[in-house]
């Protein structure tokens, strides 16, 4: 099976991603231009205006207006993409919730940045985290390569029948956004046959079968459309993996729910979302090299969270550290660390789980910032107690 | 050789812009050849005119290469959320009816993101200064086409030109409710001081659209040679002061927008109103 038609090319992660939605060819995008992900609709704005895509591009005045058009058309009928970033995913909140309660299968991508206040601009998960509950399926990639991948693979999860939520698909501002990596396109046929013609289930433009969308539904039946999308929600879990394993089949690159490095036997295993994934595995093969069981686990879905599997695959551990790179400010860690810790309650080794917050902002995660957790880690082993169980770090 | 006595008397003081400025925070991000650096000293000028103490004035922004502007001054500042700094204002507004409330914007920002509240800031008219930089473009996500692009323009979303009609910022203000609307150009930058004056003193909103060249997006996308033939074009040439067009024979008119105030009316101001109504209903109480 051929890994690619065309050989490696170097692409930022934002030239990346407009490639793909090139290659996807969606009926309508609705855009509003805002920093990091503006590079995304200015590389697709060009593909439609050289007649690239059949593409109906819509300029609008807002984030607000942009997923209350993605709404408005993917009800209509149409295939519907956009992306965001930071502010423009938290103006979209309101709608975030009415495309998946109107089980709508948009396809954003989330160029990952701070929230304001104070104004940043940098890579932090405060955006797509906060929309988490959202009722989007999330993924979270590491490479522009897999950001790439997981937006062809999106369109499929999405439209599934058994899901038929929209999904987000998430990119590290900045440090993946703007960096230029090689990568393997897929050819525009195989894309095109990989996600095939969108024919959906129930469109406001088939006339022959009017239907309606988010009519007025009070307590005699809004908990049975909430149930509804609850199940849709659960079972969206086997189909992100079964894609991911079909991907893997058709173009040689396979993706799970979760990418685990060196884990089998670790004692001590970080656990974190994303690039930084990247610096952490650099870290792990120095302790490694110096015989020191150490390990990683990034997730890549987290909406679904998948409970079982990733409580499986740490229950060997004995030590974890949850970092990330948001706050929940529940005054108890991050959204991943609780996920995290709450997936472990039922494993029967129980292992001991700390939360770190790290880089928000922007602020560099390095690797002797690995190192430093790791040494964190290896003395929560040697003890069996965590002595800090959550605080910052990169401070 | 004596000095004439009248010569004298004009011989001024060069401003001292640092009285307003922060330390430490300058240089600004603005690109060489933006017209923002001059509309921020105009600005300065016609505050300083006012004669009123620094820490009764508040600038207040929402995000965009204007809105960096209340970083560099030392005024009580407020910087926001895209589109949405007339409203910050308005509630500073209400709380301190007494404090002298500026809004800095962008076009982008005030008449896409946050048109809404643009329009019911005139509605209300309440005593508020927006100075809307309109460099018909947006400069710092990189040259998308704004609602003031004009017809036919280059921008990185409209590669063939841009095919959405443009606001006119002061008739849709004037249209809206605005008791004071005008517009000036950083070129004409005496001109541009005297009006934002204007604007300050006046009761009500107030806006001032000022046409700003963008020599980064707009300019180099559109095929101006320069920062300085951009200026020229667009805001030597491509405006006609309110006071000489009567003057002018309408072909050099035509096309060209008005410079100077355009609409200055008497209405009820909204923190005014606010206060007599709550002060009617005490007495009423009271009674």
């Amino acid at each position: 099976m051929a890994i690619t038609t065309k050989g490696q090319i170097g692409l930022t992660g934002n030239t990346a991603i407009a490639y793909a939605m090139k290659q996807i060819n969606p009926d309508v995008c609705p855009a509003y231009p805002i920093t990091p992900s503006t590079g995304i609709i200015e590389d697709f704005a060009g593909f439609v205006a050289d007649g690239e895509v059949d593409t109906e591009m819509i300029t609008v005045e807002s984030e607000h207006s942009a997923m209350s058009a993605c709404i408005g058309a993917e009800a209509a009928g149409a295939r519907v993409m956009t992306a965001t970033s930071s502010q423009g995913l938290a103006l979209m909140w309101e709608m975030l919730y009415i495309a998946s309660g109107m089980r709508l299968p948009i396809v954003l991508t989330n160029v990952n940045r701070a929230l304001s206040a104070p104004i940043n601009i940098h890579c932090d998960h405060s955006d797509s985290m906060g929309a988490r509950d959202a009722g989007w399926v999330q993924l979270y990639s590491e490479t522009v390569q897999e950001a790439y991948d997981n937006l062809i693979q999106a369109i499929r999860i999405a439209e599934h029948t058994d899901v038929l939520l929209p999904t987000m698909v998430c990119l590290d501002g900045f440090i993946t956004s703007h960096a230029i990596e090689n990568i393997s396109l897929i050819s525009d046929a195989d894309v095109k046959g990989f996600i095939g013609a969108y024919k959906p289930a129930h469109a406001l433009l088939d006339v022959e079968h009017p239907i309606t969308y988010g009519a007025m539904s009070l307590p005699d039946n809004y908990i049975e459309f909430k149930h509804e999308q609850s199940r849709a929600m659960a079972r969206s879990k086997a189909v992100v993996s079964a894609i991911g394993a079909e991907f893997g089949k058709k173009f040689g690159r396979s993706y799970g729910l979760f990418d685990a490095y060196r884990l089998e036997d670790a004692d001590s295993v970080i656990v974190i979302l994303n690039s930084a994934a990247g610096t952490t595995k650099v870290a792990v093969d120095e302790l490694r090299a110096q015989g020191k069981k150490v390990g990683m686990l990034r997730p890549r879905l987290f909406r679904p969270f998948p409970f079982e599997e990733l409580a499986k695959a740490l229950s060997g551990a004995k030590a974890i550290a949850v970092l990330d790179r948001v706050d929940s400010m529940n005054g108890f860690g991050g959204p991943l660390f609780n996920e995290i810790r709450s997936a472990l309650y039922e494993t029967d080794s129980r292992p001991k789980v700390m939360s770190r917050i790290y880089g928000l902002g922007g602020r560099d995660y390095k690797v002797k910032d690995a190192l430093g957790v790791y040494d964190e880690l290896g003395k929560v082993v040697s003890t069996g107690k965590v002595e800090t169980l959550q605080k910052y770090i990169t401070l | 050789m004596s000095v004439p006595a009248e010569k004298k008397e004009k011989i001024s003081v060069p401003f001292d812009y640092n009285k307003y400025l922060r330390p430490g925070k300058l240089p600004h991000i603005w690109c060489p050849g933006c017209g923002h650096g001059i509309v921020l000293k105009a600005m300065l000028r016609a505050i300083d005119k006012l004669g009123i103490d620094k820490d009764n004035v508040c600038v207040v922004s929402g995000i965009g290469c204007s809105s960096r502007t209340p970083g560099y001054v030392d005024f009580n500042t407020l910087h926001t959320l895209h589109g949405r700094a007339l409203s910050f204002a308005t509630g500073i507004k209400l709380a301190r009816p007494d404090m002298k409330v500026i809004v800095v914007t962008g076009d982008g920002d005030a008449l896409a993101i946050g048109g809404n509240h643009f329009i019911h800031t005139c509605r209300r008219n309440i005593d508020i200064t927006a100075l809307v930089f309109t460099n018909a473009i947006y400069g710092m996500t990189g040259g998308q086409y704004s609602p003031t692009t004009p017809l036919e323009s280059i921008a990185t979303t409209s590669r063939y030109g841009n095919i959405e009609p443009p606001f006119d910022t002061c008739e849709m203000a004037k249209a809206a409710g605005a008791t004071f609307v005008a517009r000036g150009t950083a070129y004409h930058t005496l001109e541009l001081e005297k009006t934002i004056y204007e604007a300050l003193m006046h009761k009500g909103t107030s806006v001032v659209d000022i046409i700003d060249a963008c020599p980064t997006y707009f300019g180099r996308m559109n095929k101006y040679k320069s920062a300085t033939h951009m200026m020229e074009a667009m805001e030597k040439d491509g405006t006609v002061s309110v006071k000489q067009v009567d003057k002018l024979p309408p072909e050099k008119v035509a096309g060209k927008m008005l410079r100077g105030v355009l609409h200055k009316i008497d209405r009820p101001e909204y923190c005014e109103q606010y206060a007599l109504l709550v002060q009617e209903k005490a007495q009423a109480k009271s009674k």
